[in-house]
């Protein structure tokens, strides 16, 4: 029997406070072309493909994963989306 | 019989830079510099340890922290947690932050732009390891190379390093947006220090400035004291 798979999504940001020059840029460019935007913050989307019995344990993998590497919680926040 | 040569390592991470510089200053400062491959789990005998800039692992995810779990670096954790001098330089100082040895992180400068010149420093500590050949409030001159160099930490731990005298070295000029113009940090021991600033590239004067041979002499003569004390 294989393990079951499972595709998660780990959204990193950076903390609300923490400047973004990158997210600055970004608005600035937006701004020449016309839009009106009143900020725009730059974070990381992660696709990973998880080996785990069930969701929950995935969940708890991507979990460690975010604590341990995946984002610094000094400056970045983190939200984990599982689906079989 | 004393040693007259104290043993330096300098970690060699695929994608590091400055680590022939850093070999090459710490020779021309007397101290027999060491090469440390990355994949080395067990460090040799030395006496302290320099992690030199470059863009370890592709500087990848965030600068320093995939080279955080490389075997050399939990050597080099250990190292530190023994007591052992170390010096991060650049990117050796963004995975000292990322590995906890040093407070804070290292962030994308402000202006998004790379910074490479000479820049201003204003020393703030010198009874350290790394600072010894210093003197409170000097003015040095050494190079920086950086596009994530703004030093970040939330103001609570700022008052606190600033308590502890933690903060070594200061710009004296803007140079990438960092809170406080903080160059250079150090743990509460005083014994791991990290800084954007490169001292391997201003060892001789031929070079414009020789104010980093201050700093790395500082850390040969102190790992020198070291070396005489264990022999």
């Amino acid at each position: 029997m294989t393990t079951p798979g499972f595709k998660a999504t780990v959204l990193v940001r950076p903390k609300p406070g923490i400047l973004d020059p990158q997210g600055a840029a970004v608005e600035t460019a937006l701004e020449h072309l016309g839009f009106a935007v009143a900020g725009a913050r730059v974070g990381k989307v992660i696709d990973l493909d998880v080996q785990a019995a069930d969701a929950a344990e995935a969940r708890t993998r991507v979990e460690e994963m975010c604590k341990r590497l995946l984002a610094n919680p000094l400056i970045e926040s983190y939200e984990i989306a599982v689906s079989g | 019989m004393a040693s007259p040569q104290p043993r330096i390592g300098v970690v060699m991470y695929p994608g590091s830079n400055d680590d022939h510089d850093a070999l090459w200053a710490l020779a021309a400062l007397d101290a027999e510099a060491v090469p440390v491959w990355h994949e080395e789990a067990e460090l040799p005998d030395l006496d302290a340890v320099v992690l030199p800039g470059g863009f370890s692992y592709g500087d990848y995810l965030r600068c320093g922290a995939i080279a955080r779990f490389s075997p050399a670096t939990a050597a080099v954790v250990r190292f530190a947690e023994a007591g052992g001098f170390v010096l991060g330089i650049c990117n050796g100082f963004q995975i000292l932050c990322e590995a906890g040895l040093l407070p804070g992180i290292l962030l994308q400068n402000e202006t998004l732009r790379f910074v490479c010149r000479d820049v201003g420093l204003r020393v703030e500590r010198d009874d350290l390891p790394f600072t010894s050949r210093c003197t409170e409030g000097q003015r040095l001159v050494i190079p920086v190379k950086h596009g994530d160099g703004r030093w970040f930490a939330p103001p609570e731990l700022v008052s606190e390093l600033e308590a502890n005298g933690q903060i070594v070295l200061r710009y004296t000029e803007p140079v990438n947006g960092s809170v406080g113009d903080v160059a250079s940090v150090c743990n509460e021991a005083g014994t791991v220090m990290g800084l954007m600033p490169h001292p391997e590239h201003a060892v001789d004067p031929l070079l414009g400035s020789a104010d980093g041979a201050l700093i790395l002499a500082s850390l040969v003569e102190s790992a020198r004291e070291r070396a005489v004390a264990a022999a």
